[in-house]
């Protein structure tokens, strides 16, 4: 019977045509004639926009210079990075005093890792750190313990975005949960609650929640009380993003099957002991993926400060194009502007889609 | 034998316990608002402001440029808010109506065998959604406004005209005899939609089937098209024509309103093709293949069996990307296009009445929001897969 295998004859290799280079270009570029004509109005649209573009920013540009006039080229001027970089970083934060904010930005991955892996050594001291860094982090950036003070006013730049989206999604973490169980709750009360709660807030845009925070909620707070700008933003950002995260943490809820919850009980654990330890550990790994979109979301959404006034990287930007010795170098600055955005995004929105990849092998 | 009925059998009762949870928060909330009103009271009072919706009827004294109906500085506060509606209605629908076309088309363009196509659609769709709406708002804005000026415009598509102070574009007038090509296209839609109810009864009673599409274009667009040139072209283009520093005829976009359409369709189109993407792909390719195996052709396989199934995984999340376009169009403030949001901020600076304003942008957002959650649960319902 052997033998009879060995008498296949070897398979020939498949015809040029349709493999190596040429069979996939046939296959993926050129395979009817419709494709041919979309393949090749495509390779016209880039052959015009790439060349112009890498011109533009690369060959044709000029990097030195003191104002915009010194700018003899005819594609982009980048000359005020070299000036402005630190404003687009960290914005009227006084520069001896930088060290802290990059300080501040490092410490958080450390930070970070308890919640994003389990197995590492020294765990332990890691999550109690890890607690702690919302402290740190604010006498690192505001001042005290014999730092010197920084109002929140000199606070700009991509680091407000940093402070305000991180905090908005961290704290809107905990207020979503219990936004989520309250939607889920039999008590009729609690439940009108949160669904009010949540459809009101998702109702709206966020610029007329800053406008709240901005003119209506000193106008809540006691007649002596005043509260930091900031601080303000921040609070509404919260009650915005815990919103949003009690949706995505109710969709991960109902993701998990009633036989869970009903075993818990059986096993004699009560509601939050049921919730804590079986179905929220459930529920929370199903969101994450849509935990981090809320987050792209929110975080794009922190250049809204600037209707209010604050300087983020957007408002700083808007101020340099104003100024006039680098008059009318939009195009350039928003560029570079977006380039930030896209990056931080762009990787965390590739992050959440590996995530949901993993876990769909998981369940299978 | 009937138990004394203290706390503690109440916390211990699982019902009472609901109860005394739901009479805490009550309270906690009760005292909550309390706190807040008479913090606002004592807030409005050291203010010397008085609060009521007796402000609207006041003077504005200021202009809006973009408005669809008469206003002018000495109208009401009242009429103001409702130019700035109709702006956000203006701008929301034009955007709905690009981003649900540029949608579509990237989504399907994406789904596309064409490597190329779907990679340069791919780049689309990742730069614009991970890119602020803001930025994106902005940056048009800054290109169209630094535009060459008036004098030197790019003319583009014929009689279009492009500068820094927005797009002028031709404006129609219609003449008298216009209203016959109207009352023929009205009349023909009705014929088409008497047609198509009697075509498809026949087609359920006899299996016969009627060439609906081609009666369809005969009705709608040969017989208007026929009565329109039949009239002498009753419309009358008025063309704009530059003069010395400004133009004559036509009507004129301004950048603002161009600005925020731009980015406003494009951003939201980009996330629309996502869902159209992942309509498609979610019908199985056993249903494709089962209606080829029936028998049925490759469009009538699209029309009558893919894109229904398609339909009811993209219409929730498409309404609700039509939603984000409406209160996504409130970021006009930044750029100056008069919306309800920036009017309403303009008439909180001079009236002061903030509790007022912020109240009726939260009760026309809400509004619209829950009229759209309540078409989607509606459309939800109707097109449900009834299930055993």
């Amino acid at each position: 019977m052997m033998a009879a295998v060995d008498n296949y004859k070897k398979s020939r290799p498949p015809p040029a045509a349709s493999a190596g280079v040429i069979g996939w270009c046939r296959q993926n570029l050129f395979s009817s004639f419709s494709n041919t004509i979309l393949t090749l109005v495509s390779f016209y649209l880039l052959a015009l926009a790439i060349p112009a573009f890498l011109d533009w920013a690369f060959f044709s540009s000029q990097i030195s210079g003191n104002t915009r006039f010194d700018c003899k080229v005819e594609g982009a001027c980048w000359a005020w990075v070299d000036q402005r970089f630190g404003q687009f970083l960290f914005g009227f934060y006084p520069e001896g005093e930088r060290w802290r904010v990059i300080l501040a930005f490092v410490l958080l991955f450390p930070a970070l890792i308890p919640w994003v892996t389990q197995d590492l050594p020294g765990q332990r001291y890691l999550r109690w750190f890890s607690v702690a860094y919302p402290a740190i982090a604010t006498i690192l950036l505001a001042g005290g313990l014999g730092l010197r003070e920084v109002p929140t006013d000199k606070f700009g730049g991509f680091m407000l975005n940093l402070i305000v989206g991180l905090s908005g999604i961290v704290l809107s973490l905990p207020v979503g949960i219990l936004l989520a169980l309250g939607r889920q709750s039999k008590l009729p009360l609690i439940r009108w609650l949160s669904i009010g709660f949540i459809e009101a807030i998702r109702g709206v845009p966020l610029i007329t929640l800053l406008f709240v925070s901005n003119i209506l909620l000193p106008i809540f707070l006691p007649p002596d009380m005043t509260l930091d700008s900031i601080i303000r933003v921040i609070i509404m950002v919260t009650a915005f993003a815990s919103a949003y995260m009690a949706e995505v943490i109710r969709g991960g809820l109902q993701a998990i099957p009633s036989g869970q919850i009903e075993a818990a009980h059986a096993m004699g654990l009560n509601y939050w002991k049921s919730m804590r330890l079986i179905v929220l550990p459930q529920a929370l790994r199903i969101s994450i993926p849509g935990i981090v979109n809320t987050f792209i979301g929110l975080f794009k959404d922190t250049t809204l400060v600037i209707v209010i006034g604050l300087f983020d990287i957007l408002g700083i930007a808007n101020a340099m194009v104003s100024n006039p010795d680098w008059l009318g170098l939009s195009t350039e600055t928003y560029v570079f502007v977006a380039v930030f955005f896209f990056a931080v995004c762009f990787s965390m929105s590739r992050y959440s889609m590996w995530l949901e990849r993993r876990l769909g092998k998981q369940r299978h | 034998m009937a138990e004394r009925i203290t706390l503690r059998t109440i916390w211990f009762d699982r019902r009472g316990r609901g109860y005394l949870l739901q009479l805490i928060v009550l309270l906690l909330v009760a005292v909550f608002f309390a706190v807040i009103t008479s913090n606002t009271i004592a807030n409005l009072q050291k203010a010397g402001l008085t609060s009521g919706f007796g402000f609207l009827g006041d003077q504005a004294f200021f202009d809006i440029n973009q408005r669809l109906i008469d206003y002018t500085s000495q109208s009401s506060f009242g009429r103001a808010l409702i130019v700035g509606l109709l702006n956000t209605v203006l701008v929301s629908s034009l955007g709905i109506i690009t981003a649900t076309l540029i949608g579509f088309f990237a989504g399907i363009l994406r789904l596309s065998n064409n490597w190329l196509v779907s990679r340069l659609v791919t780049g689309y769709v990742e730069i614009t959604r991970n890119v602020p709406l803001l930025l994106q708002i902005i940056f048009w804005w800054a290109i169209l406004t630094s535009l060459p000026r008036v004098r030197e415009s790019i003319p583009f598509l014929g009689s279009f005209l492009l500068n820094n102070r927005g797009l002028r574009a031709p404006s129609p007038n219609f003449e008298s005899p216009f209203l016959w090509v109207f009352i023929t296209l009205i009349l023909c839609s009705i014929v088409t939609v008497a047609i198509s109810i009697w075509s498809r009864r026949r087609q359920k009673l006899t299996g016969k089937t009627f060439p609906i599409t081609l009666a369809g274009v005969f009705l709608l667009i040969i017989i208007p098209l026929f009565v329109y040139y039949g009239l002498g072209q009753p419309i009358n283009w008025d063309i704009p024509e530059r003069t010395r520093f400004n133009f004559r005829g036509g009507f004129n976009i301004t950048p603002e309103l161009l600005a925020l359409w731009i980015a406003l369709a494009t951003y939201t189109g980009a996330f629309i093709s996502e869902i159209v993407r992942a309509g498609v792909l979610s019908v199985s390719t056993g249903q494709s293949e089962a209606a080829f195996s029936l028998g049925l052709r490759k469009n009538h396989t699209m029309r009558l069996i893919v894109i229904p199934q398609a339909l009811r995984v993209i219409i929730p999340p498409l309404t609700s990307q039509y939603l984000n376009l409406t209160k996504n169009s409130s970021l006009a403030i930044a750029i100056g296009y008069q919306d309800l949001v920036s009017i309403g901020g303009t008439i909180l600076n001079q009236s002061g009445h903030a509790l007022e304003v912020v109240a009726i942008w939260m009760v026309v957002y809400l509004s619209l929001s829950l009229a759209t959650s309540a078409f989607m649960n509606w459309y939800n319902k109707r097109i449900s897969l009834v299930e055993r």
